[in-house]
């Protein structure tokens, strides 16, 4: 399935600065796998070590936290856009 | 008949005077708001957490607004990289209080309303005891220990919390602790650990974007005195300023949430700097393990004509604003340009600060060079201690 990547800001540097990447996929697992070997650093903002997705980092595919699908194994279809959320703090105190 | 009930209306307590009709009239006139809305307004009580970037136009529109009390919880001084984009401060409040240049500039716009202030960094000590006076809370604070705090402690309250958060372009914006609705820890379990994301003072942030992020925190608050519309609660909105590009995600609240969960596991606020990963010791620079040059010794030693090369690792926008001549490689591209340096050679590395540049001559003393320095506060301290010409950011 083709889908679309959104690469939020703080994570573009790790993306050879992309906004977004457009791959093929069927299920969400496969198009972070895709995304990530395409840009290896992402990985590790991604992934915790023990490989599980990091807990300030949401994905959503659409509009739907995939916690609330099933998870990485959310099934994708063609174009769908699949976001990645991390955490920001600023308020620029 | 109509007279008399004007009368009893002006004369009733908590109504507006004539000046505050006048005021507000633009209000007034909306039947969104009208005369009940506005009492609303003036009987609000919001308190804003941080006076800087998100609290400027939240201070500045719900003043104007005629939200009857705002409470500003700030703890530092006005400085000329603030004004940027912290609207409320003009020049000659650099070195004031913000608290103080706030609430000039407040009460000036909105003599009617009461302005209180509250000088401290909020802490699982004090923030009960703070919040508990407030109807609604508007967190724009830059860090995560406290975005976390704001959350628990509108959360065991049960006070919206209106959030905003910014970086570089993009903005997030939502209600967090709304009765029945999602918290901040639904939507983020924890924090990133310290240093994996940058922060504004490191990443930097367009001037407008807070002042739009900021806008759309005071209109929720807004929305929710007068219980008017369709409130963020339950939605994330993002914000995209480069691609001008709204969206929105669903924001659920997650049955095993810690705090407002079916079985939560806080009940009282906690240490939020432990709970962040930020302990004593790396509150403090960091001690680095990397051989060091002082910008007068460094200054001594090129002017009696030794041989030094100076490596700048900054970026090349960087570059632009001030340098010192050094040869440029950003910290980022220093594996595969590493090339281009002569290890036989003397090298003095600089940064901003002196942070990336350490990282650069652990990177290069690990590669095999041996006659590397560190120029200790970077091109911040060159100016302070060596040559003033030399612009700061």
């Amino acid at each position: 399935m083709g889908v679309k990547v959104m690469i939020p800001t703080p994570l573009r540097q790790y993306a050879g600065k992309r906004e977004s990447v457009d791959l093929e996929a069927k299920t969400v697992a496969e198009a972070l796998s895709s995304l990530t070997s395409q840009f290896g650093e992402l990985k590790r903002h991604l992934y915790s070590d023990d490989g599980r997705l990091r807990s300030f980092v949401n994905v959503y595919v659409n509009d739907e936290d995939i916690r609330y699908l099933q998870k990485e194994k959310t099934a994708l279809q063609q174009g769908d856009t699949i976001s990645i959320v991390p955490s920001i703090a600023g308020g620029t105190e | 008949m109509a007279t008399q009930v004007k009368e009893s209306t002006a004369n009733a307590p908590g109504a507006l005077s004539k000046e505050e009709i006048l005021r507000y009239s633009r209000h007034l006139i909306m039947p969104e708001v009208g005369m009940d809305g506005q009492l609303k307004l003036k009987k609000a009580k919001v308190l804003l957490v941080g006076s800087g970037g998100l609290g400027a136009p939240l201070g500045l529109y719900l003043a104007a607004a005629g939200v009857g009390r705002l409470g500003l919880v700030d703890f530092d001084a006005v400085d000329f990289t603030n004004l940027q984009r912290q609207v409320t401060f003009g020049t000659s409040d650099v070195g004031r209080k913000k608290l103080e240049a706030a609430r000039d500039r407040l009460s000036n716009l909105n003599p009617e309303i009461q302005i209180d202030t509250y000088e401290t960094r909020l802490t699982s000590d004090n923030a009960l005891d703070i919040l508990r006076e407030y109807d609604i809370v508007a967190d724009g604070t830059d860090n995560f220990p406290t975005r976390y705090l704001v959350n628990d402690a509108c959360v065991l309250l049960g006070k919206p919390n209106v959030y905003g958060s910014i970086f570089r372009f993009e903005g997030q914006a939502s209600i967090f602790g709304y009765p029945g609705g999602p918290c901040y820890r639904c939507l983020y379990p924890e924090p990133p650990p310290p240093g994996v994301v940058p922060s504004c003072a490191e990443g930097g942030v367009l001037g407008v974007l807070p002042g739009i992020v900021g806008c759309i925190q005071a209109m929720e608050t807004l929305k929710l005195i007068l219980g008017s519309g369709d409130s963020l609660v339950g939605r994330l909105l993002l914000f995209d300023a480069l691609r001008m590009r709204f969206r929105e995600l669903k924001l659920r609240k997650n049955p095993e949430c810690p705090v407002c969960g079916e079985h939560r596991t806080i009940t009282k606020l906690i240490d939020y700097a432990e709970f962040c990963g930020i302990r004593g010791e790396e509150m403090e620079a960091k001690p680095l393990g990397v051989p060091e040059i002082t910008p007068k010794e460094l200054k001594t030693r090129l002017d009696r004509g030794d041989d030094l090369y100076i490596l700048d690792v900054r970026e090349p926008h960087e570059y632009q604003i001030c340098n010192l001549h050094g040869h440029l490689i950003p910290l980022g591209d220093l594996p595969k340009r590493v090339n281009e340096l002569d290890s036989s050679r003397e090298i003095v590395a600089h940064c901003r600060s002196g942070k990336r540049s350490a990282d650069a001559v652990q990177f290069l003393t690990n590669a095999g060079f041996h006659k590397i320095w560190n120029l200790k506060g970077g091109i911040l301290a060159w100016s302070d201690e060596v040559d003033p010409s030399v612009p700061k950011y």
